[in-house]
């Protein structure tokens, strides 16, 4: 008796751990793209975005055949810097890739970290997702025009709030707009939560005088009317939503968080044309197209140089934001 | 009457065999995992996920509901009988429950656990039927100057907890507050502590810290005892409550819902906070203030009952406003949106199926984990009869598995046995190890909340003062403090009334 009971534990505990994997078993179907003993690196915990868009594609490229037995693994800290760090040291393993975004760009180098996305292999970008600038239902602020005159007036005295610590999206959003309105960025008085989530009550309780999020944590606050859209960073207008980008509003700011797939350094011409096949297989299929639509990402597909193209650009646009702060 | 009704029709849709069935898997695993130290709901949900796809929402959230409650469960079982805390939240549970099964009470230490559960479960629950729409705009109200009193009155409380010596308690707190600022400042990305090391920056996990200072701290301190004691086993009691017990902690097992499910809803809340509060008010009201520290059975029932109603709170902001309020409620939103479903204000309109099966199915989760723990309880308390070496190797693996489990990172084992040897340290020289856990726990969100406010405020001192929960709560915690002070002045007038009138 005494025996049977921890060893129970030791078994339901196991079955927790390698339940998922052991469950998920392709249905074997030989199309080319097949990686065995490929591993999905999440550098978030469980549970965050990079961590549901790795294991909703690993999940999706099985179900559609393309490889079986993907393992998604965690290995979180500093933002995703911890996770970058291993990434670019696995030189030359063609067997990982990493679920990734604009937010591990942003800790990268507010970490100082001495590896940054340039040392790894582009593979594709996945999904976009534009930030929304939101105030309380009974917030004086009726448009996005109100809101950034007073800004301009008092910058101190009218806090942003948003999602990600600094250097992260919802810390680049708002200061991007600041330096598009003529306020030096300096000058923002920016709050950091934890995540869009714990943002919110701060928004509706107008502890924040307006906040920056994903459109996608808002969605249904919005259309309740418990949150007034005043305006969204991207450069298109949200689907589904009424209310005007930045551009439109006449500031001259083109932001979307997004997310994509990097793998080590050092791959060989076909192992990078394997990896990338298979990401290409992946957002072709009909399962991917279902997962884009219940998790409400937009597609935002691009592969090889033109995502190492963006990459770059993505870097150097956090860079100059970081400098004016002076992090 | 309206809300009854939908909840009916909620037992309908949580009584059918499949739902029950998951529940029924929910809650064992929940058990589990919180028995486990380090491997939290939290993480077991999110890894649960992608096998969950397939399955309906209902039963999916159902199980995860039953994972949820049967960890707050779980979780108080190790602190009781072996001091090694599995949850944050069961901290507490250690500090009156461990000597009880020391002195061969622990059946009984974790019997008042199961039903303290039990009924703050079920009390948290029913609050949540009754109260959601109220408590989710009490939740809004609150600020950062607010949570921010909130921690003052918690960390005044806590030093009524810091044992007979103030200075080794206070001592033992500044290194858990020290512990707390490894890592990243939350409001600059400013590296602290964490000597140019990545892995550090994230700073150092409560369940590190916790299984540190607790299980290997006491598995060093038994290992050096062990020649000089018998290595004999610890005596294994009765195995049920008696009536004196049942007494004594009735009214602890209905005050603590109270403490916790406000604290449940709250941003800033979670289970931990109530579980101290609850652990201070219970001393304060109890008639046996003598067994204090030697095992008190109300020091167990209040903080678990306090800790499961917290639950309850949880799931308020979560459903209600889409407002997680823990990292377990967290990863619930997201497996939420993974099922297209948009937790927030039209939730309970729109999906008055899901939302009401899943209340009900806290009552038969409830319910289930009653019937699953209570019997356990004498079995568990066997455990101790495991002789000491043999007793704590296991902790010892435990422990290691639970610390390797949260980050997967080989340098938290080194971090690991790194506060094992100050929680001998501690041992050795008398310091409450408490003091320390609850440290790391509150510093990071005292701090976190106090330059968020002042920031919001932009810098103005006055922007801590200006709303009238926080000025309420600095009162309460001036009176608190000024008390001993008050009743002296208050017995001296009265005494030279006395004198005058004779």
């Amino acid at each position: 008796m005494r025996l049977r009971t921890p060893l129970a534990l030791l078994g339901a505990a196991l079955l927790v751990l390698a339940g998922p994997p052991l469950l998920s078993t392709g249905s074997g179907a030989e199309t080319g793209t097949q990686i065995p003993g490929l591993r999905f690196m999440v550098p978030n915990t469980p549970g965050g975005g990079y961590d549901i868009t790795a294991r909703t594609a690993a999940k999706n490229a099985e179900d559609a055949g393309l490889t079986h037995n993907i393992e998604v693994f965690n290995l979180p800290g500093a933002g995703g810097t911890v996770g970058l760090s291993r990434l670019v040291g696995e030189h030359g393993n063609g067997k990982l890739a990493m679920s990734m975004g604009l937010g591990v760009v942003g800790a990268a180098r507010s970490n100082d970290s001495p590896k940054t996305l340039a040392d790894t292999t582009p593979i594709a970008r996945l999904t976009e997702e534009p930030d929304v600038v939101v105030v309380a239902k009974d917030s004086p602020y009726k448009n996005i025009k109100q809101l950034i005159t007073a800004w301009k007036k008092n910058p101190g005295k009218l806090p942003v709030g948003g999602g990600s610590s600094p250097g992260g999206p919802d810390h680049l959003a708002p200061m991007l707009m600041a330096r598009a309105a003529g306020i030096a960025p300096k000058k923002v008085n920016y709050v950091p939560f934890d995540g869009g989530g714990e943002l919110l009550a701060s928004i509706l309780g107008k502890k924040v005088a307006f906040g920056v999020s994903g459109v996608g944590e808002y969605l249904d606050q919005i259309k309740s009317g418990e949150l007034r859209l005043l305006a969204t960073t991207g450069p298109k207008r949200a689907k589904g939503l009424d209310g005007p980008t930045l551009k439109e509003s006449g500031y001259d700011v083109d932001f979307t968080n997004w997310r994509g797939v990097v793998a080590p350094p050092g791959l060989s011409d076909a192992e990078r044309k394997k990896l990338t096949g298979l990401v290409t297989k992946l957002h072709d299929s009909p399962q991917w197209r279902e997962s884009l639509k219940t998790n409400g990402w937009d597609d935002a597909f691009l592969t090889g140089d033109k995502f190492g193209d963006f990459l770059a650009e993505q870097d150097k646009s956090v860079v100059s934001v970081l400098k004016e702060l002076g992090l | 009457m309206n809300a009854f009704n939908s909840l009916m029709d909620g037992f309908g849709t949580a009584l059918t065999p499949v739902n029950l069935l998951w529940a029924a898997v929910g809650v064992l695993l929940g058990t589990a995992i919180g028995v486990l130290p380090g491997i939290g709901p939290a993480m077991a949900v999110a890894l649960l996920l992608p096998v969950t796809y397939g399955l309906e929402p209902t039963g999916a959230f159902i199980m995860f509901a039953g994972i949820y409650y049967g960890a707050m469960f779980g979780g108080s079982t190790t602190s009781i009988l072996l001091n090694t805390p599995g949850e944050s939240a069961a901290v507490v549970a250690a500090m009156e429950g461990n000597p009880m099964a020391k002195s061969g009470r622990g059946a009984q230490a974790l019997a008042a656990a199961a039903i303290g559960h039990f009924a703050g479960g079920i009390i948290g629950t029913i609050l949540l039927v009754a109260l959601a729409p109220t408590v989710a705009d009490l939740a809004v109200d609150l600020g950062a100057p607010d949570y921010f009193a909130i921690m003052v009155l918690a960390f005044i409380a806590v030093t009524s907890v810091l044992g007979s010596s103030r200075v080794r308690g206070l001592a033992s707190l500044l290194i858990g507050l020290t512990l707390g600022l490894v890592g990243l400042d939350q409001m600059t990305g400013q590296q602290r502590l964490t000597f140019g090391s990545l892995q550090l920056a994230d700073g150092i996990d409560v369940v590190i810290v916790a299984v540190g200072l607790f299980a290997i701290g006491e598995a060093l301190w038994v290992a050096a005892h062990l020649r000089r004691t018998s290595g004999e086993a610890i005596p294994v009691g009765r195995p049920w409550l008696g009536k004196a017990d049942v007494k004594r902690t009735w009214k602890s097992w209905l005050r603590g819902p109270f403490i916790g499910f406000p604290f449940g809803a709250i941003p800033a809340g979670g289970a931990e906070i109530p579980t101290f509060l609850s652990y201070v008010t219970e001393k304060r009201l109890s008639k046996h203030k003598d067994e204090w520290g030697k095992g008190a059975i109300e020091g167990v029932a209040g903080p678990e009952s306090a800790s499961s109603a917290s639950a309850a709170g949880t799931l308020v902001s979560m459903l209600t406003l889409g407002l997680p309020t823990t990292a377990v409620a967290a990863v619930m939103l997201a497996a939420f949106q993974q099922y297209g479903i948009q937790p927030g204000p039209l939730l309970f309109e729109r999906e008055p199926d899901l939302v009401w099966g899943l209340i009900a199915s806290l009552f038969v989760g409830m319910v289930l984990l009653l019937a699953l723990n209570l019997p356990l309880a004498p079995v568990w308390a066997k455990l101790l009869r495991i002789p000491r070496p043999y007793l704590y190797a296991g902790i010892l693996f435990f422990a290691a598995v639970g610390a390797y489990a949260v980050g997967g990172e080989a340098l938290d084992l080194v971090i690991l046995l790194i506060i094992g040897l100050i929680g001998f340290g501690m041992r050795r020289y008398g310091l409450p190890v408490l003091p320390a856990v609850i440290g790391v726990i509150l510093g990071p969100n005292a701090e976190q909340q106090l330059r968020r406010a002042l920031q919001i405020s932009d810098g103005s001192v006055s922007g801590l003062v200006d709303t009238p929960f926080s000025i309420t709560v600095y009162a309460v915690i001036a009176l608190i403090v000024l008390w001993p002070l008050l009743r002296k002045l208050l017995v001296r007038g009265r005494r030279s009334d006395a004198d005058v009138k004779a």
